[in-house]
């Protein structure tokens, strides 16, 4: 394992400590409970706290600043935090219109945050993201894990949050987001959790694992290799179907916001290639792409592989979105 | 059978040592259908509660397994930290309520602490889990002491108890966690968390069965 570490055993600390001080006019690091918050708090308005395991940088703390998080809360990598770092931030940054949780939909995740939720004075709700559709949703399963989709959700709510709209309007505008987001993605090659020192995953140089997700959990199917139009068509398909956007009649120049996530190790070049063929294929079935985003924003620390995210936009999706964002994943209007 | 806290500190230990002695086989179950940290989540929290049995020491039981249930629940992280917490504050509500001083006693508290766990989880036996494990300990270690076995066959119970335990969750489909997006290609791979419960349990049984008690 060839990576930039010292003792494992402080790496994360470190590598928060660095994210801290290169984005200090943006954040403020707090250890012991680990948590980080907006360098200048907000006032009087719902405090937007997410967070979870470290590894999917930017997510959470690159999302923290006006517009989008008051704080986050770091877990050990892919490993959810604990309840004593959501209470920690919430008392640290509520601004007296109560705290709203952003929670990605995983055991540990959905656990630590409510056992936090329950011991927390203070008003809370919380908003869990389930975007990821290739996991069927069905009785066999934990429910749909939140991915990629969590970063829309995020600068909505932030953004609507900086109106001075309260818990109940907060919460609302992040599951309807959740319910019109889907997302699917695939690795062509396994990550490597530091304090495991070895891939997560077997993969070989001809398979790709479809529907793979962001902890290095291998995802629904191992399939062959193939040339990314054929993967990105049966991504782009998953997706439709799971947005129920496959009556053309019905759905023609519906607007539509296009995520094209890297997983970590997988180059710009190639994420705009594969934004291409979604782009090509989404516009092709009659959709209206209106907004795009391409890069890094929820990784599987150096996974090679993507994720595509559609989300079905109206009016309400689009000012939150274009709204002003200054923090150190996320800069617009400012 | 009667709980001490001394004992509790002893166990803390035992747990700590079979839980390193076991990494190869925790950490290739985890990696197979899991994502690989369940090993070293569960680790921190065994260092964490070993670390601190001088801290323990002075307190009564209950207390003890209290102040080892938020330990746990800020220091383990994932799935396993509010399930492991669960567990250990649901027993120290039981043994506050009856004391700890019989092995029925004893019994009802860890069946109160699975009952703690089965509710924060919302999980049953079946699903691939450490309930698989858990739940079938409790029932073994209550009829057990309903029964007024000796500890020596109480102890030997529950180990065969959580032996079968792990091994039912060889062809089971994975439904919760991790592994549940796996669908059928759990089958065959026994569950991470249900075999860190076996050895858990086996090694706390052995601590007893080897001490004078």
């Amino acid at each position: 394992m060839k990576k930039f570490v010292n003792d494992v055993n402080n790496m994360l600390t470190e590598s928060l400590s660095g994210f801290a001080k290169a984005h200090a006019d943006l954040v403020t690091l707090q250890l012991n409970p680990n948590y980080l918050t907006r360098q200048t708090k907000a006032t009087n308005k719902v405090a937007i706290i997410s967070g979870g395991g470290a590894g999917h940088e930017p997510l959470h703390a690159g999302f923290i600043g006006k517009g989008m998080l008051d704080a986050a809360c770091p877990g050990q990598v892919f490993t959810s935090p604990t309840p004593d770092q959501m209470m920690a931030a919430a008392e640290a940054v509520q601004a007296d219109k109560g705290v709203l949780f952003i929670v990605k939909n995983y055991a540990g995740d959905v656990m630590n945050f409510e056992m936090a939720a329950e011991m927390l004075s203070i008003e809370n709700a919380t908003v869990l993201i389930s975007d990821d559709c290739a996991v069927i949703n069905s009785s066999f399963t934990d429910g749909r894990r939140g991915v990629a989709g969590t970063v829309i959700v995020e600068k909505c709510v932030g953004s609507i949050a900086e109106t001075g709209a309260d818990l109940q309007t907060c919460k609302a505008l992040g599951d309807k987001i959740n319910a019109r987001t889907a997302s699917i993605g695939v690795a062509l090659r396994s990550c490597t959790v530091p304090a495991a020192g070895k891939p997560t995953f077997e993969i070989s140089e001809t398979e790709i694992e479809m529907g793979v997700g962001i902890h290095g959990e291998p995802g629904r199917k191992r399939e062959k290799m193939r040339a990314a139009d054929a993967m990105i068509k049966d991504m782009i398909g998953a997706i439709l179907t799971d947005l129920r956007l496959t009556d053309l009649a019905h759905i023609k120049g519906t607007e539509i916001l296009l995520l094209v996530n890297g997983l970590g190790a997988t180059p710009l070049m190639e994420l705009y290639l594969i934004y291409n063929t979604a782009e090509k294929l989404l516009t092709e079935h009659g959709l209206k792409i209106e907004r795009s985003l391409v890069g890094n924003y929820t990784t599987a620390i150096e996974m090679t592989g993507a994720s595509i995210t559609v989300c079905v936009l109206d009016d309400e999706i689009k000012q939150h979105w274009d709204s002003p964002v200054q923090t150190a994943g996320l800069r617009w209007g400012v | 059978m009667s709980l001490q806290t001394d004992f509790i500190c002893s166990a803390a230990l035992t747990i700590q040592s079979a839980i390193i002695s076991h990494k190869p086989e925790i950490e290739t179950l985890d990696q197979a259908i899991g994502d690989g940290d369940h090993y070293i989540n569960v680790l921190r929290g065994a260092e964490a509660i070993a670390n601190m049995t001088d801290e323990l020491a002075s307190l009564t039981p209950d207390e003890a397994l209290n102040k080892i249930a938020m330990k746990l629940l800020s220091t383990v992280g994932g799935a396993a930290g509010p399930l492991f917490a669960s567990l250990f504050m649901g027993m120290a509500k039981v043994a506050k309520h009856n004391g700890a001083n019989t092995s029925l006693d004893i019994a009802a508290a860890f069946a109160g602490g699975v009952q703690a766990l089965v509710k924060r989880g919302k999980g049953k036996v079946g699903e691939k889990t450490m309930l698989d494990v858990l739940v079938p300990v409790a029932h073994t270690f209550l009829f057990s002491a309903i029964e007024n076995k000796s500890t020596k066959e109480i102890c030997i119970d529950i180990q065969i108890a959580a032996d079968k335990g792990l091994a039912s969750t060889r062809d089971l489909v994975a439904t919760k966690g991790r592994a549940a997006g796996l669908g059928e290609r759990t089958i065959g791979h026994l569950d991470a968390g249900a075999k860190s419960c076996q050895v858990m349990i086996n090694a706390v049984c052995n601590l007893i069965l080897t001490t004078n008690n």
